[in-house]
């Protein structure tokens, strides 16, 4: 019989629309305005303070909505903006140093759909306010440095083989070593050669003198480049960490960019002065003459020490005012496993003139104790009005002896874990900005034109689905009712696959998804104006229909993977924006290709098929 | 109503002179427009910084110019966005100040003549670099999916619809384009992104008539080349005004109340699906049939792609 589905086809049309449906339902969840509570560098919060947050709430007058206690963080829901905005205030207020806030949206979402998988869509920047901002990473200044560091190294090591050299001179893409003579300088090539395997090391005859020139050869470019972008994320995320925002992203665009959004934040002033800022490192060797306890008691510090505290435990503990090295000369940092003990430990590159003072002090004092001071211009709160209060942090990260005396590359041990050790290696390395950086593009949007766009967007695709459907009913009666289903359930499968991918919807977002609701009754046209076709040439209703949707589809194949090919080639090379319209194109394609061929012959077959059927109401 | 589309008979190929002659004054003004007056280009393309404030009351742009130029922006373009109380101030990119700077300083001026009275709404800052890149890959990103078409049409079909197609697509990209440039409507990301939905459109068009015209090539035993385009343009002809119509109105409801951020967007796209219809009909077709395309180039030499049972 014509214009049957067999049962397994009916039932997948079911099975996907209840899938849909399903991962649609966390969007129909309200979002709260919220405050979530949590410690500094993954640190618990306490129940005091949570207490402490409660009351202070409620001495104001702010009822919370819904309070979340997760065990070591806090998520306080409200029933509005302003409340949210009150209880910042209050809680700005309260909060110790160790813990910090930021300032949310929480969904409604029901446990028992959350635990399902099931979650509301992302809302972009211009939906939902916040700031976005480009930085490009000066690369040029990435590869001078490093060469410029190169040519301290190529000094010491000549020195160090008392070879004598008359020059030394860095230019863009390598160093130039002058020698009085060439025996000299062919000593120095096999010195050079042996010590810097990384380099092209060469000899040059020119400008009357013996030269040897040593390059950076492209791989090791690549590799500068990577390890000054790297570090710079690395760097910029720890940042926006400490900005105390909500869902930050901080990723690489390209080979030379690092994007970082922030939802929510609304100084931008502020944003763009701590991604800018620079944060240092000094080892110092530690004071064990003098007890530390006693003198953070009595406040009596010796002269030539200061008084310290250890980031770990908060233990006071005095370190010499003489630094031995600044994080400016740590030139790599890697966490791995020490050979012989295989206990984890972190490696640490310094440049040559690091490594000279590093070898000069520990030569010294091998078996005592040496410390890490991390400094960072950090927000520890906010005043009243809600602006950042900064101070300059000095906290110890790390303390270890010193086996034997240290040089360009050593190693500290006594770390806990693997996981401590990446810590530290990070923190060395994520201290300062390794190239200097530039913000190249930056898009704030408020939050009262966020729910605007929220707003104009979701009209805009309602009344053109509207509009659209009454036309499809006048025009091809019951089949257009078929249509408008097909429709519905194609919105549906849209919103279903960007909250299972996590997608971000935007307002081109939305206008991708209003041009598919366009677009996806193209498939119904054509597929009802051949059986409009067939009728006419006096075909039976049946076979009407069913050979309307066998020749609309190649048509339709054809049609609907050229505008993919197109969405495909705005996703691939468009940036942002575009990027969020090609997506919802792409997958509105898709998804009505199913519902307005599938479904709506399930629809027809369920309605027309396996009857006697004298005329088709189309 | 049933009735409106059905059996026509338009001779379209027989005007298709006509029609060639209007779509080459179009596309020649266009161009004219482009070379002389050029795009309007937006922040994202030229680099710059734009700021939307919004105001409590409605507010006179004259003095915000006024007080703008007093505090050394005397370059500030501002004007109106959408409502009196909403202002949009454009800057060019400047040597000295930090571009990403220049947005707190206007803010800050603005806030100091209405204290409490304007809320910051949007920035938006392009360097110019980000700018240049972004014209580089739009152009690359046009170029790429006008090729990747071609071939795709030129694998499906025959090289003359390929060529045909594409030819349809270039006159809709440069008639969108010269409307934009006659009208000095500013040429931004979004409407980019229209540009290339446009092309993504306006091939679907064309595809569902090569489509038509290829079966009829097969199937009609009489009848020249000329004939059989004219019988498939009027057989899909409903078909093309009621897609057309459908798209038409939602990009309509997209314009009247998508906002202002998408209303270039939503111009360009009703622009290019009048167009890319209209060069559906007439350019893509007659180009192909002046390109020679005839039945003995469509008749298949093996079963055209198997097709699984039917949905």
């Amino acid at each position: 019989m014509l214009n049957q589905y067999p049962l397994w086809k009916n039932l997948m049309v079911v099975f996907v629309l209840a899938i849909g449906l399903f991962y649609a339902l966390p969007n129909v969840y309200s979002q709260d305005p919220a405050i979530a509570i949590s410690g500094v560098r993954g640190a618990v919060v306490e129940q005091s303070v949570k207490d402490k947050v409660q009351e202070a709430l409620g001495k104001a007058g702010i009822t919370a909505k819904e309070v979340e206690d997760k065990g070591s963080s806090l998520l306080i829901h409200f029933s509005s903006t302003t409340d949210q905005q009150k209880a910042q205030k209050v809680i700005a207020e309260v909060l110790p140093e160790t813990v910090s806030y930021a300032l949310t949206t929480a969904a409604n979402v029901p446990g028992w759909l959350l635990s399902m998988g099931g979650k509301p869509m992302n809302l972009g920047l211009d939906l939902r306010g916040g700031i976005h901002v480009l930085i490009d990473v000066d690369m040029d200044a990435a590869i001078k440095e490093k060469v410029e560091a190169y040519t301290g190294d190529v000094r010491a090591t000549l020195r160090g083989k008392k070879i004598r050299y008359l020059t030394v001179k860095a230019d863009a893409l390598g160093i130039n070593i002058k020698f009085k003579d060439a025996a000299t300088r062919d000593k120095a090539e096999e010195v050079l050669g042996n010590e810097f395997r990384n380099l092209g090391v060469e000899t040059l005859d020119a400008d009357g003198g013996y030269l040897v020139r040593l390059t950076l050869p492209p791989t090791e470019i690549r590799s500068i480049k990577k390890f000054a972008l790297q570090q710079n994320i690395t760097t910029i995320r720890n940042r926006v960490n400490a900005l105390g925002v909500a869902e930050p992203l901080v990723q690489q665009q390209g080979d030379r960019r690092i994007v970082v959004e922030l939802p929510g934040v609304q100084d931008p002033t502020q944003v763009k002065n701590i991604l800018g800022a620079t944060a240092t490192l000094e080892y110092r060797l530690v004071d064990t003459e003098h007890d530390a306890l006693d003198a953070k008691n009595t406040g009596k510090i010796p002269p030539g020490s200061r008084l310290y505290t250890v980031r770990e435990d908060g233990r006071p503990i005095l370190l010499k005012k003489r630094v031995i090295v600044t994080g400016n000369q740590i030139t790599d940092a890697a966490s791995g496993f020490d050979q012989r003990s295989g206990s984890p430990m972190v490696t640490v590159n310094l440049d040559s003139k690091g490594a000279r003072r590093m070898r000069n002090v520990t030569i010294d004092n091998v078996g005592k104790p040496m410390a890490v001071v991390f400094k960072e211009n950090r927000v520890v709160g906010r005043d009243a009005d809600g602006k950042p209060v900064k101070r300059l942090v000095e906290d110890v990260i790390s303390v270890a002896n010193i086996l034997e005396p240290l040089g360009a590359r050593f190693q500290t041990t006594g770390l806990d874990s693997p996981q401590e050790a990446h810590e530290l290696a990070l923190l060395l390395r994520a201290g300062a900005l390794a190239a200097p950086i530039d913000i190249v593009e930056e898009r704030t949007i408020g939050p009262s034109l966020g729910q605007e766009n929220i707003d104009q967007g979701l009209n805009s695709v309602l009344i053109g689905l509207l509009a659209v459907m009454i036309f499809m009913v006048v025009y091809y009666k019951v089949f257009g009712l078929f249509a408008n289903a097909a429709l519905l359930a194609n919105l549906v499968l849209i919103v279903a696959i960007l909250s299972m991918l996590q997608a971000t919807l935007t307002l081109p977002g939305i206008a991708g998804i209003v041009l598919t609701v366009g677009m996806a009754v193209d498939a119904n046209v054509l597929i009802y104006e051949r059986i409009r076709e067939e009728l006419r040439v006096g075909s039976t209703p049946q076979a009407a229909i069913h050979a309307g949707y066998e020749k609309a589809f190649s048509t339709i194949m054809d049609a609907n993977v050229t505008t993919l090919i197109a969405a495909i080639v705005l996703f691939s090379i468009g940036s942002g924006p575009v990027k969020g319209f090609a997506v919802t194109l792409a997958i509105g394609i898709v998804t009505s290709m199913f519902t307005s061929i599938v479904g709506t012959r399930a629809l027809a077959n369920l309605v027309y098929g396996g009857k006697r059927v004298k005329k088709l109401a189309i | 109503m049933k009735t409106l589309t059905s059996n026509l008979h338009f001779n379209f190929m027989g005007r298709r002179k006509l029609a060639m002659i209007f779509s080459i004054t179009l596309v020649v003004i266009s161009l004219a427009s482009l070379v002389t007056r050029g795009l309007v280009f937006g922040i994202d393309f030229t680099g710059g910084t734009l700021i939307e404030v919004g105001y409590t009351e409605d507010v006179d742009l004259e003095s915000v110019r006024n007080e703008l130029a007093a505090n050394g922006f005397a370059d500030a373009q501002v004007q109106q966005f959408g409502t009196p109380r909403d202002v949009l101030i454009r800057l060019a990119p400047r040597e000295g100040i930090k571009s990403s700077e220049l947005s707190d300083k206007v803010f800050q001026v603005l806030s100091k003549r209405s204290p409490g009275k304007v809320e910051l709404r949007r920035v938006e800052f392009v360097g110019p670099q980000v700018g240049d890149e972004l014209t580089e890959d739009g152009a690359l990103a046009v170029l790429v999916s006008l090729i990747a078409i071609l071939m795709y049409v030129a694998v499906r079909f025959e090289w003359r619809f390929a060529l045909g197609s594409v030819i349809a697509l270039v006159h809709d990209v440069t008639i969108t384009l010269g409307f934009f440039s006659i009208f000095h409507i500013e040429f931004d990301l979004t409407v980019l992104a229209a540009v290339l939905a446009v092309i993504g459109y306006s091939l679907n068009d064309t595809i569902v008539v090569f489509d038509r015209i290829r079966e009829n090539f097969r199937k009609i035993r009489k009848g020249d080349s000329e004939q059989i385009i004219n019988t498939s343009l009027n057989q899909t002809l409903s078909r093309t005004i009621v897609t057309s119509l459908t798209t038409l109105i939602v990009l309509i409801a997209l314009f009247v109340i998508g906002g202002e951020v998408i209303h270039n967007f939503s111009l360009a796209l009703i622009l290019g699906v009048v167009v890319g219809t209209y060069s559906s009909i007439y350019v893509a077709s007659s180009a192909a049939l002046m390109l020679g395309v005839s039945k003995a180039d469509l008749m298949p030499v093996q079963k055209e792609g198997v097709v699984d049972d039917m949905p």
